[in-house]
């Protein structure tokens, strides 16, 4: 058996692990997994930022259903993927990220660039290893990408001392896993299934509420079986947008905080609501004690801490969604629900999504720039976001149609996630058409990734809804703070300069004449491209369920 | 209400680092922590004790799962275990005071580890109870530093049927 160095053990085991991406920037403490990377034949894309580095790698997951992969050097390339990995931790995003690390000789003595980083990740990761022996990497990096990707996925942190990368060892890598201490479980528990089938059976007025955990398992099929079968409305949660087309006549959305009127009024009349995938989010929920108090509850789980966390739960259900939903639909019996569909029907009627235009004003309201996106790529392209007011009018008034179509950083709401996010979409889903919707203040968080785009020509199209403010703050101390705008007024640079300082076509848009042509113009260009629109300074996002309130108190919409 | 975890852990760098860790992050509240080596030299014990109701017991217990070096989790049925403290206490006292203390140290089955002109060092192992009755008789003396390890259980062996 030949021996390698650390560096090109990695390499050899992220072939083994079919990788073929990879997100990264380099520095000193990593300069021998990079020299190993040179002639490997991986694809290596160089971020401009190490948040822009593993925000790519979470894109890429998030598209593609695969494990993202990142490398950033020792301490400030640690510390600066920190925000990404929370952000990938709390929406569960599968990522293995290798950080360099000083020697082993040099560890904990303050050593240049050292930073305590797996200490610093250790409430933010599924887990993290620090590596002091070449002999452990392989078995390292087999267990790092099985803990990531199974159960509850997550990011894990792979910690490389300096050495490491540099020592020889003969490069094996292990067929088997030794964790005893991780077990996920994927079969529901076959009493809960039965109890489950009966009360769905049962029901009068069932509701699915589906999260994320759906789309992980990818149990759209079985999703879709059940709705269709016993004629339940089905809500979703903001990760789980288009895990059921939201063209149909079932389909109610997103509920919460700013969901569809029709899906928070749905929840107020349900009897018995089957939550998927979902973990109870307070922007879900809003006043705990309020949310479906009056209807039984099957929740199912693969995370068992899960259940229960935040509500107590009848007929709970710990297993992999898509097994578990499978075990449960032969039991299912097919109904019409009649008097339910008709009451779903007419909320939907008497409680649409609205909002306030003029036919003949040129001002560009948000929504109808939105709903615009939706008409010219016929609900087809998968849709990134930042997080702000955009993102809620992008899960709002577009519809989804398929899953892993909307990708946005749900739990940790992390600005600065949409552009290099929309890099590693691109590159996981490169048939699709990528659009990055974004805010004037968010997408300044990562704006140097602009360079990332212009370096491989990655074909996102940015739009920018321009505002000139921090909305969704603003809206909050327009609403609550009596319009003390303390902070929230961000002057923008010129984007269409920027774009093409960056070498990308870029276009203001500042009258509605003028926008289908502009989306066109954008869409049908091969390469990357940005458009500038400006929206009115202060529209809000509507309905809106004020913090700490409950479902039924709703404002406006 | 206190509930005592007893949780077997691979002896991994940090694992102590993320069972605290994970006590800290979610709010839980920990009474004593103690981690020692067991009969596997891979496995170490944690006993930890917690206090809180019900639904944190079990959350406690579900998030505790969720690390992957944590092995297994078993509370302890009060009623069904031995739980033992130890303590080191170091009492001020006068050579007059002296046979007074060594008597209620042998009154508690406690031993005298050090003497000193001006003080004594006793070491007793016991219930939570006890080592609290000990170290109020010795207050009296003067205590002058003590030090308590926390609690350690074991589940009892199977009843005499």
């Amino acid at each position: 058996m030949p021996k390698l160095n650390g560096g090109e053990i990695i390499v050899e085991s992220l072939k083994q692990e079919n990788v073929d991406v990879i997100f990264g920037y380099p520095g000193g403490a990593v300069i021998n997994l990079y020299d190993a990377l040179y002639n490997s034949g991986l694809k290596h894309y160089l971020g401009r930022h190490e948040q822009g580095v593993v925000h790519a790698a979470d894109g890429y997951a998030r598209s593609s259903g695969k494990v993202g992969v990142c490398i950033a050097t020792s301490g400030p390339g640690g510390t600066n993927m920190v925000t990404g990995l929370a952000n990938a931790f709390m929406d569960s995003v599968p990522l293995v990220a290798f950080t360099g690390q000083v020697s082993t000789s040099m560890l904990g003595k303050d050593s240049f660039q050292e930073a305590d980083i797996t200490g610093i990740s250790l409430p933010i990761t599924k887990h993290n290893f620090l590596v002091t022996d070449v002999e452990e990497l392989a078995k390292t990096i087999k267990e790092a990408f099985f803990i990531a990707k199974t159960g509850r996925p997550g990011p894990v942190l792979i910690d490389l001392a300096k050495d490491v990368t540099q020592k020889e060892a003969e490069f094996n890598y292990p067929s088997k896993i030794n964790l005893p201490g991780y077990r996920p479980s994927f079969e529901g528990h076959r009493l809960q299934v039965n109890k489950a089938a009966k009360a769905i059976n049962e029901a009068k007025r069932p509701l699915l509420y589906v999260g994320g955990g759906a789309i992980i398992s990818g149990a759209e099929k079985e999703i879709k079986e059940l709705v269709e079968r016993a004629k339940i409305p089905i809500t979703t949660t903001l990760m789980a947008l288009g895990i059921y087309p939201e063209d149909r006549e079932l389909a109610l959305e997103m509920l919460g905080m700013h969901g569809t009127q029709y899906a928070n009024r749905a929840t107020l009349e349900t009897d018995l609501v089957i939550a998927i995938g979902a973990r109870f989010d307070d922007r879900v929920t809003g006043k705990l004690d309020e949310f479906i108090a009056q209807a039984d509850i099957i929740q199912i789980d693969i995370d068992p801490a899960e259940i229960g966390k935040n509500l107590d739960v009848e007929i709970p259900i710990v297993g992999d969604v898509k097994d578990v939903l499978q075990e449960i639909l032969p039991f299912i019996e097919e109904k019409e629900n009649g008097e339910w569909q008709d009451r779903i029907r007419e909320l939907k009627e008497k409680y649409p999504l609205r909002y306030n235009d003029d036919d003949d004003s040129e001002v560009i309201k948000p929504q109808y720039l939105m709903e615009e996106i939706d008409k010219y790529t016929n609900g087809n392209s998968t849709i990134v976001t930042e997080v702000g007011q955009h993102q809620m009018w992008a899960a709002q008034y577009h519809k989804y149609k398929k899953p892993r179509q909307f990708i946005s950083s749900g739990g940790l709401g992390t600005m600065g996630f949409g552009l290099p996010a929309a890099i590693g979409a691109q590159i996981g889903q490169p048939d699709e058409q990528i659009i990055l919707i974004a805010g004037d203040g968010s997408i300044q968080m990562n704006i140097q990734e602009l360079g990332t785009i212009q370096t491989y020509n990655v074909p996102v199209k940015i739009i920018i809804f321009n505002n000139k403010y921090l909305g969704m703050v603003r809206q909050w101390q327009e609403m609550f703070f009596e319009k003390r705008y303390s902070s929230t007024k961000i002057p923008a640079p010129d984007f269409v300069k920027m774009g093409e300082a960056y070498g990308i076509w870029s276009k203001r848009v500042e009258k509605k004449s003028e926008l289908s042509g502009a989306i066109r113009e954008a869409m049908e260009l091969k390469g990357p491209a940005i458009l500038d629109v400006h929206i009115p300074e202060e529209e809000n996002v509507y309905p809106m369920v004020p913090a700490g309130a409950g479902l039924k108190d709703m404002i406006g919409g | 209400m206190t509930h005592i975890l007893s949780v077997s852990v691979l002896n991994k760098p940090g694992v102590l680092t993320r069972v605290a860790g994970l006590f800290s992050r979610r709010n839980f509240n920990i009474e004593s922590l103690n981690v020692g080596k067991t009969e596997n030299p891979e496995i170490s014990r944690m006993t930890i004790v917690v206090r809180g109701d019900q639904k944190v017991l079990e959350q406690v217990t579900k998030q505790l799962h969720k690390l992957i070096n944590v092995l297994k989790i078993t509370e302890l049925d009060k009623n069904a275990i031995v739980e033992r403290d130890l303590i080191l206490i170091r009492v001020k006292c006068t050579r007059k005071q002296r046979s007074e203390i060594i008597q209620i140290a042998d009154t508690f089955r406690a031993q005298i580890v050090d003497v000193a002109p001006d003080s004594l060092m006793i070491e007793a192992t016991g219930t939570e109870d006890k080592l609290e009755a000990l170290t109020e008789l010795l207050r009296d003396f003067g205590i002058a530093e003590f030090v308590r390890t926390g609690r350690v259980a074991l589940s009892r062996g199977q009843a005499i049927k």
